[in-house]
């Protein structure tokens, strides 16, 4: 039964804070001071420099038993930063935490009416009157502790999902690592050298990947995807779609009675098969069957057979033989996980710089993308290392890099963000083919030269020196010579101050980055934020920058923004130890904005179960009646019961209607004494 | 001469995308006019009809109802059935002789400060425009 009774004689303190200047410098605080001591029920006001100090709130501890209070209110900056600060301090003071409110009087007045002192201290006024009308009204209440799942999910197992797997199952979590690919390894894998080490990329990555499939506490789910996510912090039920693989290992196999069947890797399968298509780890420079793996070092090494292009002649069956290990009417599996917290690494892809048609990217032969041009420097890629114009099959000597390919654009085509880490890669490839072809040049196209990181400037002065050429311009043109299948490049030099057009046999376009395909799906599975350009939004760029405005939920990699491997995994390293808070300790606590039932209005209509996005609502039978009841730890407190419950019989915790009527009536109707 | 018109606006935000876009407005310090005073909710589903009713029987001159974008919702759905309220608020408030153009909803991501800024701007010039809610003029 709901308690919806408050405070008959309510005693609130106002305090006040100057933020320094920036509140102060816009409002009038002395005034302010007075103006909420006119006010109904305030029993003390006070100001003071910096409330959130620690003088600041033993103000409020003081006062609270000093003056008697039955509620607190903070006019500072906005609850989404220091909501719980001084709700700490309210419960410190002796009151229940939820006995307070805050007025924002920063983020929301004095930061943007900056210039109108008069108009922004009557807003003032409004917030504080609103803020102690509220606190008037405010309730006990408790928070909810509920008991964690110890286990995490991480969806993508790029260089980021796989460091915070490792990280995690170090620490004796149980982690799922669901990968929609066949093989781990990411983006990562498909570079050939790391800037500015040179390391090559597969050498350190493979090492990594062992150790996940490995890790005994890491489960590796390939080729599969979240389909469904329900529940919340702690007891999240996620549901994977294990996509039909067509092929089983061996374990399965095992598991199926099969004695020594199962995929060994053996490749036995793929020459039989006649299906061909393009290789999208090779960036489609390479064929691969209808029954594949992206290349050697695949984790798991376990063949895939493509639904999509198989036309299930048999002959794969028939090679593979008595291990069993091809099945060609396997259908997609749905598996439930229990899950306690979660890590998104979704990653990213290139931007189709094809848009940008003035540069010719599918149009001529010999404009490539830089991560086509990786697989072309690459020794296990399509050429085995030797870098080619794919228009004739010859060594190129001039290749062009066209730096910012679609990034820093605000013409509307491109990306308006920097995409951070095509600069450095730029200058890697540069060095490689001044290494790799003898007497070749690479001309770089740029706007700014970003090495930012460690060691990165010596690298690019490393460049410079080996003598890479650099025209600082941006791109304007691209046109082939239909003979030679040359390629003009036209931009102006904006260090000379005059236009260039420089012939070469090739050019690479470092094309700008943005979130992969289907992460947006992911985001809105997990409601995740996204900023204005697609990628996920952190809950604080700086304090916060692994979690989400989702509890238990959490960023790494280059799902939050473009980074390097050593950004990206440094995140993920960040991601894993927040991710395993909630693990460790075993319980979360809820916030009690609960949905409650005044059982005397209710009606039993039910219209509200139906609106509950959480299914917290339910009717039961009651002394002969028909009765909403709310299972609590489903409620997430949104209050859309609340918002449409005809009868007014829904008590929304924290947000009750007689709460938010009372800051209403506060803000029109005025209240001053 | 009659005084200056300051509207009063109300603007009904949710917690999760348009208050902290709100927020992102103020740590740019994007300057916009301020008639408007917020009450927070957890979610613009939350918003009953009373609220907005009563907001307009105290004199208020203007709305402003303000969620996640569609697909966005920190609950799922609450802001398409705010959404589907607003419909019923506007023709309520037509019915009883107010322009229904001084309720608005707007969609105003976690990032999006400036847009924020930008709603706030057009919803005072609108109010603006309209000049004194007919509710107000009446109880004088």
């Amino acid at each position: 039964m709901v308690d919806t009774t408050m405070e008959k004689n309510p005693r609130i303190g106002v305090f006040i804070c100057h933020c320094g200047t920036n509140i102060a410098g816009s409002v009038d605080v002395k005034g302010l001071v007075e103006y909420a001591k006119t006010l109904p029920n305030v029993a003390f006001a006070t100001d003071y420099q910096y409330v959130c100090s620690t003088p600041g709130q033993k103000i409020i501890t003081d006062a609270i038993s000093e003056h008697k209070l039955t509620g607190t209110v903070v006019a500072a900056c906005s609850p989404r930063l220091h909501e719980p600060t001084f709700r700490t301090a309210t419960k410190e003071g002796g009151l229940n935490p939820f006995r307070f409110e805050m007025a924002n009087i920063r983020e929301q007045n004095s930061w943007v009416h900056m210039h109108d002192r008069e108009a922004a201290t009557e807003k003032a006024k409004d917030a504080v009157r609103m803020a102690v009308a509220k606190a008037s009204l405010l309730q006990d209440l408790e928070v909810k502790t509920v008991p964690v799942e110890k286990a995490a999910l991480i969806v993508g197992a790029g260089v980021a999902g796989m460091q915070a797997a490792l990280d995690l199952g170090n620490a004796g979590i149980k982690t799922y690592l669901v990968e929609k690919n066949p093989t781990i390894g990411g983006r990562m894998s498909q570079l050939d050298k790391t800037f500015p080490t040179l390391d090559c990329s597969q050498c350190i990555l493979t090492p990594k990947m062992v150790d996940v499939y490995r890790n005994p506490n890491i489960e590796l789910m390939t080729y599969s995807e979240v389909e469904a996510v329900e529940g919340y912090i702690g007891n999240f039920d996620v549901t994977i779609r294990k996509k039909a693989r067509g092929v089983i290992s061996m374990e399965e196999a095992e598991a199926k009675g099969i004695k020594g069947g199962g995929c060994n890797g053996c490749g036995d399968c793929e020459p039989v098969c006649p299906v061909i298509k393009p290789n999208p780890f090779e960036m489609g420079m390479k064929p691969r069957k209808a029954i594949y793996i992206y290349h050697p070092q695949v984790v798991p090494l376990l063949y895939t057979v493509d639904f999509d292009s198989c036309i299930k002649c048999g002959l794969c069956v028939e090679a593979c033989g008595e291990k069993k290990a091809i099945d060609l009417e396997m259908m997609d599996e749905f598996v439930k996980l229990k899950i306690g917290t979660v890590i998104i690494a979704t990653g990213y892809e290139l931007f189709p710089v094809e848009k940008k048609t003035e540069w010719g990217y599918k149009q001529f032969d010999n404009v490539v993308t830089s991560l086509e041009f990786e697989r072309l420097i690459c020794a296990s890629g399509p050429t085995g290392g030797n870098v080619i114009r794919p228009s004739d099959g010859q060594k190129p000597k001039k290749i062009g890099f066209v730096l910012c390919a679609g990034s820093r654009d605000n013409t509307g085509v491109g990306k308006p963000y920097c995409s951070r880490f095509c600069c450095m890669y730029s200058l890697k490839h540069a060095h490689q083919i001044i290494e790799k072809i003898p007497g070749a040049t690479p001309y770089l196209f740029y706007m700014d030269i970003r090495s930012f990181g460690k060691m990165y400037e010596e690298f690019y002065y490393r460049i410079q020196d080996e003598g890479a050429k650099f025209i600082r311009g941006r791109v304007s043109n691209i046109l082939e010579d239909p003979a030679t299948k040359n390629l003009h490049v036209y931009t102006e030099d904006t260090l000379l101050g005059r236009p260039v057009d420089v012939e070469l046999d090739m050019v690479v376009l470092a094309a700008a980055v943005q979130p992969m395909e289907g992460a947006d799906t992911v985001r809105k599975l997990f409601g995740v934020s996204c900023s204005q350009d697609g990628w996920m939004l952190e809950a604080h760029p700086k304090l916060n920058p692994c979690g989400t405005t989702t509890a238990g939920v959490y960023l790494a990699g280059v799902c939050q923004g473009p980074k390097d491997i050593p950004d990206a995994v440094a995140q993920a390293e960040g991601a894993a130890s927040v991710a395993s808070i909630p693990l460790h300790r075993g319980f979360v606590e809820l916030e009690p904005y609960f949905a409650q039932c005044i059982e005397e209005k209710c009606a039993g209509c039910g219209m509200c179960v139906n609106l509950c996005p959480y299914q917290a609502l339910s009717l039961v039978e009651k002394e002969g009646r028909r009765l909403m009841q709310v299972t609590e730890a489903k409620c997430k407190g949104c209050g859309t019961c609340g918002g449409f419950c005809p009868g007014g019989a829904i008590w929304m915790q924290h947000f009750a209607t007689p709460q938010i009527v009372a800051q209403i009536d506060a803000f029109l109707l005025g209240g001053e004494q | 001469m009659a005084e200056e018109f300051k509207p009063k606006i109300l603007g009904i935000v949710c917690n999760w995308c348009s208050y902290a876009g709100a927020d992102l407005a103020g740590s740019a310090r994007t300057q916009y006019p301020p008639d408007i005073r917020i009450v927070r909710m957890m979610c613009t589903g939350r918003l009953d009809p009373l609220f907005v009713m009563k907001a307009f029987v105290d004199g208020a001159d203007g709305v402003l109802v303000s969620g996640c974008h569609f697909g966005d919702c920190h609950y799922l759905e609450g802001n398409y059935k705010a959404a589907k309220r607003m419909f019923l608020l506007k023709s309520l408030l037509r019915g009883i002789g107010i322009e229904d153009k001084r309720l608005r909803m707007t969609f105003v991501s976690a990032s999006e400060g400036a847009k924020w800024a930008k709603v706030v701007e057009d919803v005072v010039k609108t109010i603006d425009e309209l000049g004194p809610s007919p509710l107000r003029e009446m109880a004088k």
